[in-house]
């Protein structure tokens, strides 16, 4: 009996211990998973005195599921741009107060003024990248530049495909000369058929593994974030990537808000920190994506500025679309991707 | 030749069981990140391990609420199943049907069944509703594997008891429970075991800084798995193995004695 | 025993109630309104959430999704039930040194067991390595159902092991004993005696490894190559993804009912009220 006594006691001991509650300034983030040096979080606090509380999710969507239903008390949020415009026409961010961050200034004018956050006043442009296809040049022949790579029967059962509504119906809609954000029902459908007439090539819908898969030489082909296929070509050097002249899929990760957020003062003082020259370069060795930061991206290593992932041409940049987020339109997409997948 | 079939036969099934240990411990020296690609033999994954501070955090909270729920569910859970089977039959099979709704709901639909509850309750998420969701979906494990063994029960030696003139508590703790012992281990075996792996509902239902290894193992997928995890499971399972061994020659010299 | 013993179990039955069936009242609440993104005095009660479910496209996950689980469930009792009945037959010392090194393996997070099948499993993974080294061809062994059944066979096995290892364990030897005087061979004294014995065992086996067999989502997701989604997959995309709780909700309904008929089904099959599931 005694022994049980002294083991809940200990228990309740760990428990307590657990939960605690700090005295200092707790900075709440959420974060994509491994998209930050983490020694800049240790640094952040012992610089301003606070401390910081770091989460991490596995998809906008799993994010944005828990910060809507409420009960987070998140300060800080990086996430992607459509996910962003969805959150402010729901009401979900803080306006930001670019006084504080002076560093706002090197951020590419390119970057700004889009349309997921048209008067620049609730995000700070992060990281960015490329949708676009990656391939194994001694498995493929030639020199591919076009959507129709990812439908060549030669290759068939070599390709990788993402189950990613947006991004393999974007493919498709591309291949066809549609927007990638069209809501126009016949396009869709198009689109849709052309997936479906896809499927037998299709070695597998895979969701993160394409990057392991590329290296491995599992597949030859697939669809793939410019970010990845840096790390994928940076472990085997018989990859190349490219952005299909169709024209492709342009996207920002970038920090904001949330509403009823605690230190509201404090996620602006850690967005500028982040955004510094030098803290951004730390991250760029850290993440390897492509940087939104004008001053960094001069010092950025030549074996990265040289590759057509990590910067690509100006006149693929103008090219490529942004997702915007479909509202309630978003349905057409998700009936037409569920039909691909059930098939 | 009856016994070299079992041994082979369970050689065979532990070889199945442990070749992806064996893969993940093998990736843990890879000196690429990646594992695609094997470039070379190294132990840096393990020293990063050591400075990785948001790895240490989470298993800090993973280990913590892995035994909590498993201790709290196994003593719950054995009680009530004890209750379960002194029922008219009627009622005990709402009651099991009712247990058994978290293990046939899909982890999303608990996770976020739980977080709404949570919120319209106005409780903040964190350690202690993570907890509380734990225990939710282990107890009803702990039930199933408790409760075969209270069928298989002599009733008679607990009828002898009372005659006796034992309590009914004192027949609980010196004939029941001794008789149920290994299916209440076995349920606290499994509790813990589901809860150390759990992703969906724990993501759901925490908060606060309050995170565990499958939620950054999870969201580590977008990016690559790190080594390091690799590391840490390779640490974790040489840890355990070795208390195991540690144990089994003790209780082996005890019986020997 | 005691009929005051079974108040022992109302404590729990009030935990049931605030956290398993409030919120299972919540998600069968969603299941029968419609998706309205503001206002709650605007709640239609409608069954259209049931009704988008008769499509062909649904229907065919749904089957896929319960052969398979079936299938893996059915694997899992003959690769298990021998090796509960062995780990039983090991000496004292032993036993329990053997029984964790069993479920240790499932300490190890599950996505990472999965990644590493996808290693063993894949074109240019280990087997497949080995066999062109052997210059055998190649075989495909992932994405596709087969290996799902793997995933989900090696991830319940241990559920499936542990309720017929404590039902075999403190088994009445002597009755086999009296079987086998009495003149029976090895596989009658196997049917009538200990087999009925583990019932118990064999059947909370099933309900541990079938009914998360169902509802699981990595495994096929990973294994199966996002190719043939199960109902898990479907499930978790409808939460996350399109955030159509209410179709979600109508889906795991439709699973628990479903579910809930194969016991009754199973139960009356199995006419012995001692080993009484539910319903």
């Amino acid at each position: 009996m005694k022994k049980y006594l002294i083991l809940i006691t200990m228990l309740t001991a760990l428990i307590l211990s657990g939960c605690s509650s700090s005295q200092d300034e707790t900075l709440d983030i959420f974060n994509y998973g491994q998209y930050i040096d983490e020694e800049l979080l240790v640094e952040f606090e012992e610089e301003f005195g606070v401390k910081v509380n770091y989460q991490e999710y596995p998809t906008p969507e799993d994010m944005y599921t828990k910060v809507k239903a409420g009960g987070t008390d998140y300060d800080l949020i990086i996430t992607g741009e459509y996910m962003i415009e969805r959150m402010i026409s729901e009401d979900m961010l803080e306006k930001i107060n670019f006084d504080n961050i002076p560093n706002y200034q090197y951020i590419d004018e390119n970057f700004k003024n889009q349309a997921y956050d048209s008067n620049n006043e609730y995000s700070v442009p992060y990281f960015w990248g490329t949708l676009g296809i990656v391939y194994n040049t001694e498995i493929v022949e030639g020199n591919p530049d076009s959507w129709d790579l990812l439908w060549d029967e030669n290759y068939s059962g070599q390709i990788l495909m993402m189950d990613s509504q947006r991004d393999s119906l974007a493919s498709a809609l591309k291949k066809l000369g549609y927007s990638l954000n069209t809501t126009n029902e016949s396009e869709i459908e198009d689109a849709k058929n052309l997936l479906i007439k896809q499927k037998p090539l299709v070695m597998a819908y895979i969701v993160d593994e394409a990057l392991d898969m590329m290296i491995a030489d599992e597949a030859a082909i697939s669809l793939i974030w410019s970010g990845e296929a840096v790390a994928a070509m940076g472990e085997n050097d018989k990859l190349n990537y490219y952005i299909p002249k169709e024209g492709s899929n342009i996207w920002i990760d970038a920090a904001c808000i949330p509403k009823n957020a605690d230190n509201k003062e404090l996620a602006e003082k850690f967005i500028n920190f982040v955004t510094s020259k030098k803290n951004t370069l730390r991250n760029i060795d850290y993440v390897w994506y492509s940087t939104v930061h004008t001053e960094a991206e001069k010092e950025v290593e030549e074996f990265l500025y040289d590759n057509p992932a990590f910067n690509p041409s100006q006149e693929k940049i103008d090219k490529a679309e942004m997702f915007r987020d479909l509202g309630d339109n978003l349905k057409l997409y998700d009936d037409a991707w569920t039909e691909v997948i059930a098939h | 030749m009856k016994n070299k079939v079992s041994k082979l036969y369970l050689s065979l099934v532990f070889l199945f069981l442990y070749a992806p240990i064996a893969v993940l411990v093998i990736y843990s020296f890879n000196d690429s990140k990646s594992r695609g690609n094997w470039g070379g033999f190294t132990f840096k994954w393990y020293l990063e391990l050591f400075k990785d501070r948001d790895i240490k955090t989470a298993l800090y909270y993973t280990v913590t609420i892995a035994i909590t729920a498993a201790l709290i569910s196994t003593i719950v859970g054995t009680i009530s199943a004890i209750g379960i089977y002194n029922m008219k039959t009627n009622r005990m099979n709402l009651f099991l049907n009712i247990n058994y709704l978290p293990i046939i709901n899909p982890d999303i639909v608990t996770g976020i069944a739980l977080m709404i509850l949570f919120l319209s309750a106005n409780i903040k998420l964190g350690f202690s509703t993570m907890l509380l969701a734990h225990i939710t979906f282990d107890i009803p494990y702990v039930i199933l594997s408790v409760l075969p063994k209270l069928k298989q029960l002599d009733k008679n030696i607990t009828e002898a008891a009372l005659d006796l003139g034992a309590t009914p508590f004192y027949s609980l703790r010196k004939i029941i429970i001794p008789q149920i012992k290994p299916g209440i281990i076995t349920g606290f075996l499994i509790a813990f075991t589901l809860s150390i792996d759990d992703f969906v509902i724990s993501f759901f239902t925490t908060g606060s800084g309050v995170t565990n290894l499958s939620i950054e193992i999870y969201s580590m997928a977008r990016r690559g798995i790190s080594p390091t995890i690799n590391a840490l499971s390779s640490l974790m399972l040489a840890v355990v193995l070795g208390l195991l061994l540690i144990i089994n020659k003790r209780t082996t010299l005890q019986v020997k004695e | 025993m005691n009929s005051k013993s079974k108040y022992l179990a109302y404590p729990y039955s009030i935990w049931m109630i605030i956290f398993i069936l409030f919120p299972l009242f919540l998600i069968f609440l969603y299941s029968i309104t419609l998706r309205n993104a503001n206002e709650i005095k605007t709640i239609t009660f409608t069954f259209e959430n049931f009704a988008k479910f008769f499509n062909p496209i649904y229907i065919n996950v749904l089957i896929r999704s319960i052969s398979i689980a079936a299938l893996s469930t059915i694997i899992c009792l003959f690769i298990g039930y021998p090796v509960a009945y062995l780990l039983t037959r090991i000496n004292e010392e032993n036993k329990g040194l053997l029984i964790l090194l069993f479920i240790l393996p499932m300490w190890m997070n599950m996505l990472l067991r999965t990644y590493a099948w996808m290693t063993i499993l894949g074109n240019t993974g280990l087997i497949n390595s080995f066999l062109s080294f052997l210059n055998l061809p190649k075989i495909n062994l992932l994405y596709n159902n087969n290996a799902v059944i793997l995933g989900m066979v090696y991830n319940f096995l241990p559920f499936m092991v542990f309720p017929i290892y404590t039902a075999l364990n403190k088994m009445d030897r002597s009755l086999i004993e009296a079987a086998d005087d009495l003149g029976a061979d090895s596989f009658t004294i196997f049917r009538k005696v200990i087999f009925p014995l583990s019932l118990p065992g064999v059947i909370s086996g099933l309900v541990m490894v079938f009914m998360p067999a169902v509802s699981t989502f990595v495994i096929p997701r990973l294994l199966g190559g996002g190719k043939n989604i199960l109902i898990g997959n479907l499930i978790e995309k409808l939460f996350l993804v399109t955030r159509d709780w209410n179709f979600g909700a109508a889906l795991s309904m439709i699973i628990l009912i479903i579910i809930f008929i194969s016991i009754k089904i199973l139960n009356v099959l199995n006419i012995d009220k001692e080993s009484g599931i539910s319903l």
